[in-house]
C-alpha cells in the first residue's frame, strides 16, 4: 500500500513538473514569437541580441523596447492576474463558472475608471496610476457588492450569474454613453481601452501593475492553505480552524483588487478568469491550490500572450479587441465545461 | 472540573435570534458517547451546530475541560473538536486521500504541506476505518458507506478530543451502519474520544450510547443513560407514536395494529407467532392472540400488533378466569391460526384452545 501510494505521488509530481515546464516553455516561445511578428518582422537572433545587450538597429530596438515588450509583459502579467482573480472568485462562490467578467466586476471597474478619468482630466492634464487603480478597485468592489447583495436574496448560482451579466450590461452601456459624449481629445484612447486591449502600455504602467500583481500573487499563494480547506465547504473549513468570515472578506478584496488592476490597464477581458483555471485543473488533474495558483497564473499569461498575438496579427493592420479573441477561445471551453456538468447545479 | 470533560451550561440555540431550544445541559465524561434522538426537525442538528460553533449560541456556552468553546479561537477549537457533517463536500478532483489529509490542517505549516508524520497519520486513520484501499479513488465516485468512512477518517486524522457527527448513518445500509458505529465505539473506549452524534435509528442509539438526549420542543425533556431513556413512556411521546408501538425488549418499533374488529385468532407462543403477527399486520387484518405469558417473546411483539392479547402471568397455571375470555374471543373469529408453539405439561391451555378450534372447524396451521 505504502509503495503503491508513493509511486502514485511520484507520477503526480511528474505530471505537475511536466505541466509547469510546458507552461513556461509556451510563455517563452510566445514571447519571442510576439516580438518577432508584426508590421516589422525581427529575426530571432536579433531579438535575443537586442534583449540581452540592448544593441542593434535603432528602429528595431525602439520597436522592441518601446512597443512590443511592454505590451507582451502587460499581456503576460495582466492575463495571469485575470486567471488568479477568476480562481479566487470560483473559490468564493464554490462555482467554476464565476469570474470577474461574467459577474460584472470588470464592467464595474470599467465604468468607475471611465467616470473618474473623464472627470479628472477636466482639471488636470494627467492621471496617476494610483488613482486609476483606486478607481478601478472601487468600481470592482461596488459591482461585487451588488452581486453579493443579489446572492443574499437569491440562492441559485444561475440567477447570480444573470444578475452579474445584467450589471455588466448596465455598466457597459453607461460607459459607452459617457465615452460617446465626452469631448476631450484625450479620451480617444478610452474607446479602445473600453473594449479591452493591451496596446499602448507604457513602461511606468508595467512597473506599477507588475509590482501590484506580484504582491497579489504572493498574497494568493499564502492563502493556498485556507483555500484548500474552503474547497471542502464553509463548515468544514471552519472546523479546521479557518476564520471563515475574515477569509471571505479577504477573498473578495483580493479578487476585486486584481480584477480592478487588470481592468484599469487593459480594460475588461472576457473568459480568461473562467477558462484558464478550469483548463489548468484538467491538465494537473488536481484542484490543490498550492499547484493550481501558480499554474493558473502561468496559464493566464500563456493564454493572453496567444490571444494578443491573434488580436494584433490576424487582420493586421486592423487590430482586434483582446476580448474578441479571448471569447473566441475561452467561451467554447466554458460551454464544454457546462455540458460536462450535465446541466446540474450551475 | 467535577469529572465532566464536556458540558454545556444554560445553552440556548436557534436561528436569527429566535430561540428554538432552551436550557440545554449536557454533562459528559471523557470517552463517553452521547446520542441525540428525536423526530425530524426537532433541532438535533441545531444543537450540534451550536456545539461546533457553526451557529452562534443565543445564550450560554459549551465547555471543553472547563474552557469556553465560544471564547476559543477557531484554530484552537480545531485541535480539540472534529466534525462529520451532512453537508456535501463540493471539492472537485479530490481523492479520498486528499479528503482525509485535510484533517491535518490544524497541524501543518503556513502552506499546509504534509510532513512524513502527517502522511503516516493519514494512512493510519484510513486503516482504522478500513478504507486504506480507497486512498487513490475519486472522492466524488465512492459509495455512501465508503464516503462516511472517509469522512470519519478525516475527522480522526484531526486528532480530536471531541468528535461531533450529524446523522452519520443516514443512507447507509445495515452492515455499514453497524460497522461505522462499532468503529465509533472503539474510538471512544480505546482513545478516550468523547463522541456526540445524532441518530434516527433508536435501536442503534440504545446500543451505542452512554448517554442519550431526547430533543423535542422548547426544552430538553430527557437526558440520561439508555436505561433511563429507552422506555415506552419516554420514547412514545417523544416521537408521537402509540405507546405499544415501541418495543422495549428489542429496542425496536412496530407498525400500529390494523383497525377494526379481529376476525383471526392466532395461537402463538415461544417466538413462533411474531412472523404471523407481522404478516397479518401487513395484510391489514386485525387479530387476537393468546394465551401468552407476559415474559414470552411473542408477547412483546403481540402487544404492538394485536387487536387484543390474552395474557397470563408467567410461572403460574392459567386459570379459568383467564382462559374463558380467550376462548370466547376465538369463537367470534372465522379463522384460527396455529403457529406451532410446543405444548408441554405447563401450557395445557394451548392444547385446550387447539381442541376447541379443531372441533369448531376453524383451525388452520
Amino acid at each position: 500500500m505504502g509503495t503503491a501510494l508513493s509511486e502514485k505521488s511520484i507520477t503526480r509530481r511528474t505530471r505537475y513538473a511536466a505541466v509547469f515546464a510546458g507552461l513556461i516553455a509556451a510563455a517563452l516561445a510566445l514571447t519571442v514569437w510576439n516580438i518577432n511578428s508584426g508590421s516589422v518582422r525581427i529575426g530571432v537572433g536579433d531579438i535575443v541580441r537586442i534583449l540581452l545587450t540592448g544593441e542593434g538597429d535603432v528602429t528595431q530596438v525602439n520597436i522592441i523596447w518601446k512597443l512590443r515588450l511592454p505590451r507582451i509583459i502587460a499581456a503576460a502579467v495582466l492575463g495571469g492576474g485575470l486567471a488568479l482573480s477568476g480562481f479566487l472568485m470560483q473559490t468564493f462562490f464554490s462555482n467554476p463558472i464565476a469570474g470577474p467578467f461574467v459577474l460584472g466586476i470588470s464592467s464595474g471597474s470599467k465604468l468607475a475608471v471611465a467616470v473618474s478619468m473623464i472627470t479628472a482630466l477636466r482639471f488636470a492634464p494627467s492621471f496617476s496610476s494610483w488613482l486609476l487603480v483606486a478607481a478601478a478597485f472601487a468600481g470592482a468592489l461596488a459591482a461585487m457588492g451588488f452581486v453579493l447583495l443579489a446572492a443574499r436574496s437569491i440562492r441559485q448560482m444561475s440567477m447570480l450569474l444573470v444578475a452579474g451579466i445584467m450589471i455588466s450590461y448596465i455598466c457597459s452601456a453607461v460607459t459607452e454613453f459617457l465615452i460617446t459624449f465626452a469631448k476631450d481629445s484625450d479620451i480617444v484612447n478610452l474607446h479602445t481601452w473600453a473594449q479591452g486591449s493591451f496596446s499602448g502600455t507604457k513602461w511606468e504602467d508595467v512597473r506599477f501593475f507588475s509590482l501590484l500583481i506580484a504582491a497579489c500573487f504572493a498574497a494568493t499563494f499564502l492563502l493556498a492553505k485556507p483555500i484548500g480547506a474552503y474547497q471542502l465547504g464553509e463548515s468544514y473549513a471552519q472546523s479546521l480552524g479557518v476564520n471563515v468570515k475574515h477569509f471571505r472578506v479577504v477573498l473578495i478584496l483580493l479578487s476585486s483588487l486584481i480584477a480592478g488592476c487588470v481592468t484599469a490597464f487593459a480594460g475588461p477581458i472576457s473568459f480568461v478568469g473562467i477558462a484558464v483555471p478550469h483548463l489548468v485543473k484538467l491538465l494537473l488533474k488536481t484542484a490543490k491550490p498550492l499547484v493550481v495558483i501558480p499554474a493558473s497564473f502561468l496559464g493566464g499569461a500563456v493564454f493572453c500572450l496567444f490571444c494578443d498575438y491573434i488580436a494584433r496579427t490576424a487582420f493586421a493592420p486592423v487590430e482586434l479587441s483582446i476580448s474578441t479573441v479571448t471569447a473566441l477561445f475561452g467561451a467554447p471551453v466554458v460551454i464544454v465545461m457546462l455540458l460536462k456538468r450535465h446541466g446540474g447545479k450551475l | 472540573m467535577d469529572g465532566y470533560y464536556f458540558r454545556t451550561s444554560d445553552l440556548t440555540v436557534g436561528y436569527n435570534g429566535v430561540p428554538l431550544i432552551r436550557d440545554i445541559e449536557i454533562r459528559l465524561r471523557r470517552g463517553e458517547i452521547l446520542t441525540l434522538i428525536g423526530p425530524n426537525g426537532s433541532g438535533k442538528s441545531t444543537i450540534l451546530k451550536s456545539i461546533t460553533r457553526h451557529l452562534a449560541a443565543l445564550r450560554g456556552d459549551s465547555y471543553i475541560a472547563d474552557a469556553s468553546v465560544g471564547a476559543m479561537s477557531y484554530r484552537s477549537l480545531s485541535r480539540q473538536m472534529a466534525v462529520v457533517l451532512t453537508d456535501r463536500i463540493r471539492g472537485e478532483l479530490l481523492t479520498c486521500y486528499d479528503v482525509v489529509a485535510s484533517g491535518r490542517y490544524p497541524y501543518t505549516d503556513l502552506l499546509g504541506v504534509l510532513r512524513p508524520q502527517d502522511r503516516q497519520k493519514v494512512l493510519d486513520a484510513m486503516e482504522q476505518v478500513h478504507a486504506a484501499d480507497l486512498a487513490e479513488r475519486d472522492f466524488a465516485a465512492v459509495s455512501d458507506g465508503q464516503r462516511q468512512r472517509i469522512l470519519l477518517a478525516r475527522a480522526l486524522c484531526q486528532e480530536p478530543e471531541i468528535l461531533v457527527l450529524d446523522e452519520p448513518t443516514s443512507f447507509l445500509d445495515i452492515r455499514h451502519k453497524l460497522e461505522l458505529l462499532s468503529i465509533l465505539r472503539a474510538m471512544a473506549k480505546e482513545k478516550g474520544i468523547t463522541v456526540i452524534l445524532s441518530l434516527h435509528e433508536i435501536d442503534l442509539a440504545q446500543k451505542i450510547s452512554d448517554k442519550v438526549m431526547c430533543v423535542r420542543g422548547e426544552t430538553i425533556e430527557h437526558f440520561g443513560t439508555p436505561e433511563e431513556i429507552f422506555r415506552e413512556d419516554v420514547l412514545a411521546p417523544l416521537y408521537g407514536i402509540a405507546p405499544a408501538s415501541y418495543n422495549i425488549t428489542f429496542g425496536s418499533v412496530e407498525l400500529p395494529p390494523p383497525p377494526g374488529t379481529p376476525d383471526v385468532f392466532v395461537i402463538s407462543g415461544g417466538g413462533t407467532g411474531a412472523a404471523a403477527f407481522r404478516r397479518l399486520q401487513r395484510e391489514g387484518r386485525p387479530f387476537y392472540t393468546g394465551i401468552l405469558y407476559t415474559n414470552d417473546v411473542d408477547y412483546a411483539v403481540a402487544r404492538s400488533l394485536a387487536g387484543r392479547v390474552f395474557s397470563a402471568p408467567p410461572f403460574e397455571p392459567v386459570g379459568e378466569d383467564l382462559y374463558l375470555p380467550a376462548e370466547d374471543a376465538m369463537r367470534s373469529c372465522h379463522t384460527v391460526l396455529y403457529t406451532g408453539t410446543p405444548i408441554g405439561t405447563h401450557n395445557r391451555h394451548i392444547a385446550r384452545l387447539l381442541d376447541r378450534a379443531a372441533s369448531l372447524g376453524l383451525l388452520r396451521t
